[in-house]
């Protein structure tokens, strides 16, 4: 099993290399894009059959001669391979017409299946150095793509930051692998799951794992990177970033805490459910404040990571207080929600492409009614939209109630930190997912309805087939995971009984479909029949409407209570739409202010409304470390014009200061 | 399923009438709701030149949407056919979908009422859900169970009891009840006035049948909310089980006096009160919002309260 997905990994890597060659020819985009889709398809079919099946393991004798490279499928990597194999295929086939819309294509096709490969190999890796080579290949790959369009906008900053944040992940990691390791040194995973480190490492093994994979996958505050590296990229790689890179750090965080760590204690399930309340609900703020369509999706992942983070922090505590099948409704409701979220994130990010290759737009402010000339791609964002808002019968509200299940599940642990931390993050969690519908609201309403308010959007065109397939194919698995969870928990149960010895009980056997978490009375939810209830019903009153009552239709112009504007200008944009909500949440988190500025009595200047708002975790966490790093460059900048005396000078106090230390230290 | 149907317009009709004769007025007839949706199914649909199919979907989708959510609901009877296709969680998020979808057709046409409307309804929704879902998981923690007709049984069984936390959940849950149904003191049902439309903003281009669909499920949905009162908090004369007809026949008459009852105080209430600010009713929503975080953690804390 693991040759045969070694096999198509090592084929995308060659692909890359290739690439370099195929950039510039015409048939080179259709050669990558496809063959990388056919590879990705065959790893997650691959992957898919693996998960059931017993872990198999390889050693390559490369990378350092004495450690070589272990690599493993185990059924956490398996899911997590068919999840980057899913996404990877559909980013694959909307760039086969995406990419088309590309202006220099050898900065983007030699590095995409590299990156690919990068992903996949990182949920191999069973050793230290394998699992950071891969990590890095991951960051460099994905650094390249993001800066490919370098001379747009703020995308070399936005590449800038990106470099220093994966580096800053990467150290974190490699500090964090270099404890578990411990005196031995061995470096392979299978002695790091042996060991049973001390309390005190374990706590910095985890606090080093969440700044690691946290700052990759978006936790806040280490999320300042990602609203900006992830629209930079050319839109498929936006989805892959956003839907399956931030994944595949669930996946880092994931194994580390629950493989390699062994038993957490119960106090990192607290640290853990706050940091995932606190970034789901910032996250959704931040995106509500948002008027660029693709930073908007962006600032979602880092919601949708902190509602995966809750659903972790749950099975954490759950696992410390040997409540083995509360931990696994828990880690099989933040796995689902990984895949839910792939999905439709993924889909939301070539939706938005799509408008970016039609109009050229991604500033919503100048969007509007496309709708009418965009009607697939429309139909495919509203299920995006509406999955991941939560509403059933979608994939987002099957996995949201399984995690508000898992909360429900156990009020009588004994740590006070988990009696007030799990009802607070259930608190969050509802406020974030009302507040993330308010928010897709404003995204659909201001992108796609209403009148066009450029010219740039009244002539917006439908898009090309691949693409429409693509999000085609991806909003059907927004629906088919809404209406049939039971086949995705029952697939999810191998990984909860490989990690917590535990799993939900089986779901594909109960009458109808229908998803039973711990036990009937308790709860059950059905999305099948909720979804033919809805269908019929609709179909139902359709009909007898349109038989026995009018179907009568006359246009006329808009009532707009007998005052209608013909300037599009007069409609809500997403600024005014986001407004009350600003006003209500965004006078504490955002420090927003607003002041009318009305000119003088008698002077016919308009009148003008003036808002501002802070970042305060960008002012607080990283323009301190910004400004100290400046100020020590620009102390040390002195030394470069200095005389020859006072350089001489310096070379001599060096050397009595090192002899001093040196007789010192003897 | 049809019950429901049938009796909400006549709820909606009884506040009307409620509320006229508090204004010393004689007030429609308590079957003008029904006539009114008669009228309108049969009159043609007036479209804005620019609605898309969107917006003549919506109206439909929002009726099956909240039909389906209110056949969820026991009205007399707690053991429905299939109370186990969803719980009180998948009810609430069905008619978040059904705002959400609403809300969208709202911004549809491009108007700047729409829009206000759009946009206001979701604010006082980004707080109203998650104060109902708070509701929601201290109601679950007290009966063990998120399944309606389980907590109905639950309530009616000495173990229930007076609790602390039950009587903050009633208070969030009536808040939340008015603010969904856009009563006063959120939002005024009969008002016109551009500035304080808030549903009535977002339904302000749909005329005809559409518009019939509509109110029909707004009235649906006020039926909905009372009968997850009264099934939940007042759950007497509720028929558990195979029972005789009857049971049924005194449930269906203790149904059908909550509904009064709770129509006739819901009218003295909008009486009694005066329409909020807008930015008022997030004091009002965050408040039950609070409550209901309230209720949970004190039973995370202990059961008993």
């Amino acid at each position: 099993m693991i040759v045969a997905v070694l096999i198509c990994i090592f084929g995308l890597l060659g692909l890359g290399i290739a690439g370099v060659g195929l950039a510039l020819r015409p048939l080179g985009r259709t050669v990558v894009y496809a063959a990388a889709a056919g590879l990705c398809g065959v790893i997650g079919l691959l992957a898919l059959i693996g998960l059931g099946r017993a872990p198999s393991t390889i050693l390559l004798p490369l990378g350092l001669p004495w450690v070589g490279a272990h690599l493993r499928l185990d059924a956490l990597s398996s899911f997590f391979a068919f999840v980057v194999g899913v996404g990877g295929a559909g980013a694959s086939v909307y760039a086969l017409g995406y990419g088309r819309h590309e202006q220099a294509p050898q900065r983007v096709l030699p590095f995409y299946p590299v990156f690919l490969a990068g992903l996949f190999l990182v949920l191999l890796a069973d050793d230290a150095f394998s699992f950071l080579f891969a990590w890095e290949l991951m960051s460099l790959s994905s650094w390249a793509l993001v800066v490919s369009h370098h001379r747009e906008g703020d995308n070399v900053r936005a590449g800038y930051i990106y470099l220093l944040m994966a580096a800053f992940s990467g150290l974190m990691l490699l500090l964090g692998f270099g404890l578990l390791a411990g005196a031995t040194g061995d470096y392979a995973f299978e002695t790091m799951r042996a060991a049973h480190p001390s309390a005190g490492v374990a706590a910095f093994v985890l606090g080093l794992a969440l700044l690691g994979a946290g700052s990759k996958a978006g936790l806040v505050p280490l999320h300042a990177w990602l609203p900006l590296a992830h629209p930079a990229a050319p839109s498929h790689v936006s989805a892959l970033m956003s839907g399956v890179m931030t994944k595949v750090a669930v996946y880092a965080f994931v194994r580390i805490v629950f493989d390699l760590l062994g038993l957490p204690s119960w106090w990192s399930a607290v640290v853990v459910l706050a940091l995932g309340g606190i970034t789901a609900v910032l996250g959704v703020l931040y995106a509500l404040m948002q008027h660029d369509l693709k930073r908007l999706l962006a600032y979602h992942t880092v919601e949708n990571i902190g509602i995966i983070f809750i659903g972790l922090g749950l099975a954490m505590a759950f696992r410390a207080n040997g409540f083995a099948i509360g931990a696994a409704l828990a880690l099989t409701a933040a796995l689902f929600h990984v895949f839910n979220h792939a999905v439709f994130k993924s889909l939301l990010f070539f939706g938005a492409g799509a408008v970016l290759s039609a109009t050229g737009e991604r500033d919503m402010e100048h969007l509007g009614g496309l709708i009418h000339r965009m009607r697939i791609s429309s139909f495919a964002f509203l299920i995006g939209c509406a999955a991941i808002s939560a509403l059933p019968p979608l994939n987002g509200f099957v996995s949201e109630w399984l995690t508000f299940q898992a909360i429900l599940l156990r009020p009588g642990l004994p740590q006070w930190g988990l009696k007030i931390m799990i009802p607070s993050d259930g608190a969050l969690l509802a406020l974030a997912a009302a507040l993330a519908a308010a928010c897709f609201v404003k995204a659909y309403g201001v992108t796609y309805l209403g009148r066009p308010r450029t010219a740039a959007a009244s002539n917006a065109g439908e898009v090309d087939k691949w693409s429409l397939s693509a999000m085609i194919g991806f909003a059907a698995l927004c629906l088919l995971a809404g209406i049939f969870p039971g086949v995705m928990i029952d697939a999810l149960a191998p990984v909860s009984q490989a990690l917590l010895g535990a799993r939900m009980p089986a779901q594909l056997a109960l009458p109808w479909l229908s998803i039973i978490p711990v036990e009937a009375s308790r709860s059950s939810y059905n999305g099948l029949l909720i979804f033919s209830f809805l269908a019929a019903s609709t179909l139902l009153t359709v009909w007898a409407i349109h038989r026995f009552a009018s179907r009568a239709v006359q246009r006329g112009p808009a009532w707009d209570c007998g005052f209608p504007d013909p300037s599009p200008a007069t409609q809500y944009t997403a600024d005014s739409f986001a407004q009350p909500i600003r006003r209500v949440f965004g006078t504490v988190v955002f420090r927003t202010h607003e002041t009318v500025v009305m000119p003088p009595p008698g002077d016919v200047a308009p009148a003008r409304i003036e808002k501002s708002s802070r970042d305060l975790i960008w002012e607080t966490f990283y323009e301190p470390v910004a400004r100290a790093v400046t100020a020590t460059a620009d102390t040390l900048n002195q030394l470069q014009f200095l005389t020859i005396r006072r350089y001489l000078a310096f070379v001599f106090l060096a050397l009595v200061a090192l002899l001093l230390a040196l007789a010192l230290w003897q | 399923m049809a019950l429901v149907l049938l009796a909400a317009p006549l709820l909606t009709g009884l506040i009307r009438k409620v509320k006229a004769r508090l204004q010393a007025r004689r007030g429609a007839s308590v079957l003008q709701p029904y006539r009114d949706l008669r009228r309108l199914l049969g009159k043609e649909v007036v479209l804005a030149e620019n609605a898309s199919w969107l917006f003549r979907t919506v109206p439909y989708l929002i009726f099956a949407f909240t039909w389906v959510a209110a056949s969820l609901v026991p009205t007399f009877a707690a053991g429905l056919l299939f109370s186990w296709t969803g719980d009180l969680i998948a009810i609430i998020a069905l008619l978040g979908a059904a705002r959400f979808l609403l809300a969208l057709a709202g911004m549809d046409v491009g108007t700047s009422f729409g829009g206000i409307g759009a946009s206001r309804e979701v604010m006082f929704a980004s707080l109203a859900e998650p104060a109902m879902l708070m509701v929601i998981l201290s109601l679950a923690l007290i009966a063990g169970s998120t399944q309606l007709s389980t907590i109905a049984q639950f309530m009616l069984s000495p173990a229930a009891g007076l609790r602390v936390s039950l009587a903050l959940a009633l208070v969030a849950f009536v808040i939340v009840a008015i603010a969904e149904n856009a009563r006063i003191p959120v939002d005024n049902p009969a008002t016109h006035l551009e500035l304080t439309m808030v549903h009535e903003a977002m339904v302000l281009e749909y005329s005809g049948r559409h518009l019939a669909m509509i109110e029909l499920a707004a009235s649906l949905k006020l039926l909905l909310m009372i009968s997850a009162i009264a099934c939940i908090f007042f759950p007497f004369g509720l028929v558990i089980g195979a029972a005789e007809a009857g049971h049924y026949l005194v449930g269906l008459g203790a149904y059908g006096l909550k509904l009064a009852v709770a129509g006739t105080m819901l009218g003295i209430f909008e009486m009694s009160i005066a329409k909020m600010r807008v930015f008022r009713v997030p004091n009002l929503l965050g408040g039950a919002l609070m409550l209901g975080l309230l209720a949970t953690l004190l039973l995370f804390v202990s059961v008993g309260l």
